[in-house]
């Protein structure tokens, strides 16, 4: 009969499991794609690393100001040509292929995306490639039903689209801006972050095989000064960005009466805000959800926890004993749940801003989990006694740190989380359904979730208030980002 | 609000909340507890079962798993033949290795716990017996305690009791605590697994109020099923069930065991469980003493997964014994 185990005893646990990189089949160098084909760009190559180890990953050849034109003109020749007065059934068919390739090479995409980006592979696996797989089927069941879509009999496209998308999700972002676009019958010029240019470039070949006309995609890898030259190109109609406020504003002033139409998605800084009368392991893991996803590199993760004073010590202890499990290390093996900072430029800006907590009083809790010697790495942190005016509450640190605040009553809830310039998400946690109705409409925030977090879904629409940007991607609503709609009034 | 992690934290030696007074304080205790979640729960469940576990985790996992089943036969049709092989293979599950561990105990209904005690005598493996007029505990307490008595003369090593769930679902909770209160005394040092039914209970709130129930009451295990009900163990309803336990060590610094039982046939399946365990009890429960599977045919699939980890090749079900 079993006896009682003495304390020391050695413990189960995982053994490494790691997903094979020679999957990914990642290449020595890569091109542009511009006008149906692979060429070469006449900017400088850059370097891509794989943050997990700090190596080089590949080489790519990026565009210059003369290849953006080109771009734009193969996009504008595809739209006149074919797209822009293709069938709605027609566009859908190369979209429902489009979707069917990625879900085909997902296992090669997941791999890609984690070496170049250094999410793990969980979540490559997972989240990323299933979900941009889904935004393209999504959009391609409605590119022939625009005229159902409450636009107006005949709805049409813009023309030609310039998009910039971050480093935080190359895959899905690329998805994202190109199914909606392509589905309403634009054609799209699209630079991807300078740091994670390959998936999008894996995404190329397979858009190349799926029988989409020459010049409807059309991607440039380069770093910021092609983006701007790209959102400031005068054979543009629409401009759609994800990224920082910071870029955000610049692009919103440079097109300032243009007539260029615009949509943005920038930061945010989200409150979770849980009660006291909340399902307790399950707010625990919707907060880690929200804040350790991703490393934290999630415009709409939630940086802040707003905890109810009469349960906050308790909550936090528990916090604290589930980020200790938490999986920190190589990205690519199956059971890391934290993986790589993207880049020593980010490494930086998160470990400044944490120094800046300390010193404005603020108390650091890190969790003891061991931290690879090499590669771009910060362990799961959380502050506590932080007051609304200390920067770690306020600014976007875009990592794996959490602010933890403290409110007495809803009022107070509802002020502290309005209280940011920003106003891209929100969670609210309580298992009282009145409580979640009246939450989620006092909050200035596009996205509201109740006892969850970062939940995606392509139907559901995703978008921020004041300094988060404007406009939604998703749903019914993403697609008039990218049609002409003036003429049928505020619908 | 500076607490340390889990690890480093000196577990609380707190008080039993004297809860146990009068009805309307239990109920007060239980109905405070806070609610679960089901969608998160079973997400959580899910994001568990992606766990990947290969090589020497698996080995370790699957002998792991192997000591802590309970190798169960709870039939009408039992006889003491029957209840004498089934010993014999919780001794040695695999007669070619003799390296393969013991199982925790065997699990048999009360009037087999003699037959099981003589096969079993000096070896580790345990006896557990299901009692309480096992499954449906409808009887009176007077018989509950003749037949665990019952058990406990006849050499059972361990008991099983069943909740009243009647009671429980009409919100008797005073009568389900002393009725394990009850059993827990005629027990005295054998240590007592409470069967909450939890397909009966039908929600994962009710599976947290009977789990703090039976602990409060005194049981050092909490059992999900009898097997007879469908559904029986789930990865979520042992997953609220660990965070019982856990909560419970918290506050007493009285450390309880989880069983699931019923529904767990395959290694895969154990190990999502053992995942469950390391990551929300803790490491401290992969351990016989805190953790048992339930179950008859699990042990056969395990020992098939062994030999094919140390093969190399899968064998087949005709390379281990049926009983």
């Amino acid at each position: 009969m079993p006896t009682a185990p003495s304390s020391a005893a050695a413990r189960w646990d995982y053994a490494p499991a790691p997903e094979s990189a020679a999957i990914g089949r990642v290449r020595d160098r890569y091109q542009m794609f511009v006008g149906g084909a692979f060429v070469d760009g006449r900017g400088e190559d850059l370097k891509t690393l794989n943050p997990a180890t700090a190596e080089p990953l590949a080489v790519v050849s990026t565009a210059s100001p003369a290849d953006v034109d080109d771009a734009v003109r193969a996009a504008r020749g595809a739209y006149d040509g074919v797209w822009g007065r293709m069938s709605g059934a027609e566009r859908g068919k190369s979209l429902f292929r489009i979707a069917r390739g990625i879900a085909e090479r997902a296992r090669e995409l997941a791999v890609v995306e984690t070496l170049d980006n250094g999410k793990p592979i969980r979540e490559s696996r997972d989240v990323d490639v299933p979900t941009a797989s889904a935004h393209f089927f999504y959009h391609a069941g409605w590119a022939d039903k625009m005229a159902h879509a409450g636009y107006g009999p005949d709805p049409r496209p813009l023309g030609v689209v310039g998009q910039v998308i971050p480093w935080n999700f190359p895959m899905l972002m690329a998805a994202w801006k190109i199914a909606p676009a392509l589905a309403t019958g634009n054609t799209v010029v699209i630079k991807p972050a300078e740091t994670t240019p390959l998936s999008i470039l894996v995404l190329a070949e397979i858009i190349a095989d799926s029988d989409l006309p020459p010049g409807v995609v059309n991607i440039l890898p380069g770093a910021g000064d092609i983006g701007r030259e790209l959102v400031n190109h005068k054979g543009i109609d629409k401009v759609a960005f994800t990224g920082s406020t910071e870029v955000g504003k610049q692009i919103q002033t440079s097109l300032a009466g243009t007539g260029r139409k615009l949509t943005l998605e920038l930061g945010g800084k989200a409150a979770n805000i849980v009660f006291d009368d909340a399902p307790v392991d399950q707010a625990v893991e919707g907060i880690i959800n929200g804040i350790f996803f991703n490393q934290g590199h999630v415009c709409c993760a939630g940086s802040r926890l707003l905890i109810q004073e009469s349960v906050a010590d308790e909550f936090v202890a528990k916090l604290q004993a589930r980020i200790t499990t938490l999986r920190l290390g190589d990205p690519m093996d199956k059971n890391t749940d934290i993986g790589a900072i993207n880049s020593a430029t980010q490494l930086a800006r998160v470990r400044e801003l944490t120094a800046i907590g300390d010193a404005e009083g603020a108390e650091r809790w890190t969790s003891p989990c061991p931290v690879p010697d090499r590669g771009y790495y910060f362990p799961p942190t959380l502050f506590t006694n932080v007051t609304q005016s200390m920067r770690i509450a306020r600014d976007e640190i875009f990592g794996p740190v959490l602010a933890v605040l403290t409110f007495r009553t809803p009022d107070e809830a509802v002020a502290k989380a309005n209280n940011t310039p920003y106003g891209l998400s929100a969670g609210i946690w309580t298992e009282k359904g009145s409580r979640i109705l009246g939450m989620a409409a006092a909050m200035r925030a596009g996205v509201v979730w109740a006892n969850t977090f970062n939940r995606f879904d392509p139907s559901a629409a995703f978008g921020g208030y004041k300094e988060s940007g404007f406009g939604r991607e998703g749903g019914r609503a993403g697609l008039a980002a990218y049609l002409d709609t003036d003429d049928e009034g505020a619908r | 609000m500076s607490t340390a992690p889990t690890q480093s934290r000196p577990a609380p030696r707190g008080q039993l909340p004297d809860v146990a007074g009068s009805e309307q304080s239990l109920r007060q205790f239980l109905h405070g507890l806070p609610g679960v979640d089901p969608v998160g729960v079973e997400g959580r469940s899910a994001a568990l079962a992606t766990r990947s576990i290969k090589a020497d985790s698996k080995r370790r996992a699957i002998d792991l798993a192997i000591s802590m089943v309970d190798l169960t036969t709870l039939e009408g049709s039992d006889t003491a033949g029957k209840v004498r092989s089934l010993a014999a293979k919780a001794r040695r599950p695999d007669p070619d290795q003799p390296d393969v561990p013991s199982v925790a105990t065997v699990c048999v209904y009360p009037d087999m716990v003699a037959v099981a005690a003589l096969c079993l005598a000096g070896s580790s493996v345990g006896i557990a017996s299901v009692a309480t007029a096992f499954p449906s505990g409808r009887s009176n307490l007077a018989v509950k305690i003749a037949d665990t008595r019952l058990a406990i003369d006849s050499g059972a090593t361990e008991v099983d009791m069943v909740i009243d769930r009647g009671a429980f679902l009409s919100g008797h909770y005073g009568k389900v605590f002393d009725e394990i209160v009850a059993i827990k005394e005629v027990c005295g040092a054998t240590r007592l697994k409470v069967i909450l039914e939890t397909g009966e209970l039908a929600t994962y709130d009710n599976v947290r109020r009977a789990s703090w129930l039976a602990l409060l009451a005194g049981g050092d295990f909490i059992k999900t099923s009898t097997g007879k009900i469908s559904p029986a163990a789930t990865l979520p309803v042992t997953a609220v069930m660990l965070q019982a336990v856990r909560d419970f060590f918290e506050m007493t610094g009285r450390r309880c065991g989880v069983k699931p039982a019923g529904g767990i046939r395959n290694t895969k399946d154990a190990i999502r469980h053992l995942v469950a365990v390391r990551e929300i009890a803790g490491p401290q429960w992969l351990d016989p003493f805190y953790f048992r599977f339930g179950a008859s045919s699990l042990l056969n699939d395990l020992l098939m997964q062994r030999q094919t980890q140390a093969a190399g090749h899968y064998s087949g079900p005709d390379y281990v014994t049926v009983d």
